[in-house]
């Protein structure tokens, strides 16, 4: 038996394994049994209603695809009384996405779901600020930091940043939300890109560009996950391409707490639960009694930290 | 590592999606166009099926080809007491190419039934179905829904030359009237085929439309449903990542309480109700 339990700050998890937002929903629970999993993570919402982004949504790359969702939102009214409810049959922790347009709407929503039920609250600070012509919070450290002290402000519950690879400062950044309030860091969301049919000339998102996530996100996230385990001294949960158990162990030992799996739940409804069994058989064979123990193993120690932060390619 | 899970370990006690791994028993050109794969399905998934739902297909990378998402398709025919799970395809692109290279023996990992299927309400007799192409693949369960209920199927088939029409054998088999109109002999314009759905209203009376896939027939057929005040029923398409409801990837644009709304063909359908369906 190798013990699966970590700790993301204050909130104890079965296991290691929880969704990446926007991949999940109630609906999962025609698949598999949700308290196999170690938290619940829902699509992030808004105050207020949203309709999304034009069709189509979604385009296959290869081998992993892109999204332009849009955030669509029944709004918190709609979360607190319907979504909330669902989520306490269950024993696992409940982790609420939110997003915002302004720091003072984010903290406004912020304070309107830390109600019971609610565990934590996962900040999507990925999302475009348009009071900083539509750039992500996350993308530069002082808007990462001033929207966080907003966000402490409002809630006594533990606070995720979601944080963004479109940003040239990603260590700085991780900083900037660990001052700024963070309880967490969740390390990455997609990285901006774009796809093209060329017969019709058309971008194949309705949106034009949208984020790319699947596998070939996986050593940028990874990287990111490193920066940030280094440059902090809170959890980093890992997210970026992660479809089996050795992509988990490698997020693990780069420093992760902890890891959400995305894009891998569109091609297999009930990887997680699979990933989990997966976790501990491959931690077994490998000696270890806690998932704890390789945490962070990562063997760099030779490294200089000026390549360890490094931004540009070597 | 190869520990290989079986979803059926992980499922809720009543799941109502499955996901399995199905041997194939046949996948087989039926004309130029379209081939018919023959999966074997246990009989518990097959019960959880109905006209109009569809199976999230992982099409297998073999053959050079690399697809990465599930790609969506409606269930062409279902046989619980033979064990067998039909689908009709048209390869179009690299997942559909991708399950043209299975053969007998290999399995293809399905997820469903999926979805919302088509209504037939109990005073429904006289169901009409109005498609084209690749569409009346998606209607041809209907069919045998109609035929299992006692139901009478009027099913005109639209196509471009009669050598292309699908399923009128098909159609034909299970009891229903079929009216074949084609590009070649100038009978498929909306014109005649409005006159053709008229004289059925006119000499049968017509309980319910169902149909999928053409805008002009969708057009039409809201038309004449209005005009007499007969419901009806439209299958739709979205490209999808998800299947299940989760991703918000494939929505659609519906005509609710006097105002818009966005659905997922996934979850809320794909079946929908003809009248709140929009024209695209």
């Amino acid at each position: 038996m190798v013990d699966l339990g970590v700790d993301v700050g204050s909130l104890k998890l079965k296991n290691p394994i929880m969704p990446a937002s926007g991949t999940f929903s109630e609906e999962l629970a025609d698949v598999f049994d949700l308290d196999l999993i170690g938290a619940h993570v829902t699509k992030t919402i808004t105050r207020g209603l949203r309709d999304g982004n034009p069709t189509p949504r979604v385009c296959e790359v290869s081998g992993s695809m892109l999204n332009s969702i849009g955030i669509p939102s029944k709004g918190v009214g709609y979360f607190i009384e319907k979504v909330v409810p669902f989520y306490q049959q269950y024993k696992t922790p409940l982790v609420v996405s939110i997003s915002g347009n302004t720091a003072d709407e984010f903290a406004t929503l912020c304070s309107e779901v830390t109600v019971e039920g609610v565990d934590a609250i996962e900040v999507n600070i990925s999302c475009p600020n348009i009071e900083e012509d539509g750039k992500a919070f996350a993308i530069r450290p002082s808007s990462t930091y001033d929207v966080m002290c907003k966000l402490r402000q409002a809630t006594h519950l533990p606070l995720w940043a979601k944080l963004t690879p479109n940003t040239g400062e990603t260590p700085e950044v991780a900083r900037a939300a660990e001052e700024g309030g963070a309880d967490a860091l969740v390390v990455a969301n997609t990285i901006l890109a774009m796809a093209i049919d060329i017969r019709t000339r058309k971008p194949k998102l309705g949106n034009l560009m949208g984020g790319l996530s699947g596998p070939s996100l996986k050593p940028i996230a990874l990287r990111m996950a490193y920066q940030c385990a280094r440059a902090t001294n809170i959890p980093v949960i890992g997210c970026g391409g992660i479809s089996n158990a050795e992509d988990v162990l490698e997020f693990l030992i780069a420093g992760a707490t902890a890891v959400q799996v995305g894009t891998a739940t569109f091609i297999d409804p009930a990887i997680m639960p699979k990933i989990v069994t997966d976790l501990e058989a491959l931690l077994a064979s490998g000696g270890y009694s806690s998932v704890r123990d390789v945490i962070g193993s990562v063997i760099d120690e030779e490294q200089d930290p000026g390549v360890v932060f490094m931004e540009a390619a070597p | 590592m190869n520990a290989v899970v079986r979803s059926s370990a992980l499922e809720p006690t009543n799941p109502v999606a499955f996901e399995r791994d199905l041997p194939v028993i046949s996948n087989e050109p039926v004309n130029g166009e379209y081939r018919l794969m023959i999966l074997s399905a246990p009989v518990e998934l097959l019960e959880q099926c109905h006209a109009g739902q569809f199976f999230h297909l992982l099409c297998p990378q073999i053959g050079g080809e690399t697809p990465y998402l599930r790609r969506p398709m409606s269930i062409y025919g279902f046989y619980p007491e033979k064990g067998e799970l039909h689908f009709l395809y048209k390869v179009t692109g690299e997942g559909t190419r991708a399950l043209s290279h299975l053969k007998t023996g290999d399995t293809l990992n399905v997820l469903g039934p999926l979805g919302r299927g088509f209504t037939i309400e109990d005073d429904w007799d006289h169901l009409v179905l109005v498609a084209r192409g690749v569409g009346l693949a998606t209607l041809a369960p209907l069919a045998l829904e109609a035929k299992r209920l006692g139901r009478k199927l009027t099913a005109i088939c639209s196509a471009r030359s009669a050598d292309v029409l699908m399923s009128v054998e098909y159609f034909e088999a299970l009891g229903a009237r079929v009216i074949t109109v084609t590009d070649t002999d100038g009978t498929s314009s909306i014109e005649n085929l409005e006159a053709v759905i008229e004289q059925l209203v006119a000499l049968d009376g017509v309980d319910a439309f169902y149909t999928c896939g053409s805008n002009r027939i969708l057009r039409l057929l809201q038309k004449i449903g209005e005009r007499h005040d007969i419901p009806g029923e439209i299958a739709l398409e979205q490209q999808m990542a998800c299947g299940l409801g989760m991703c918000h990837c494939c929505v659609r644009p519906f005509r609710k309480d006097g105002g818009q709304v966005n659905l997922r063909v996934c979850r809320e359908g794909p079946v929908f109700d003809m009248q709140e369906a929009m024209p695209w």
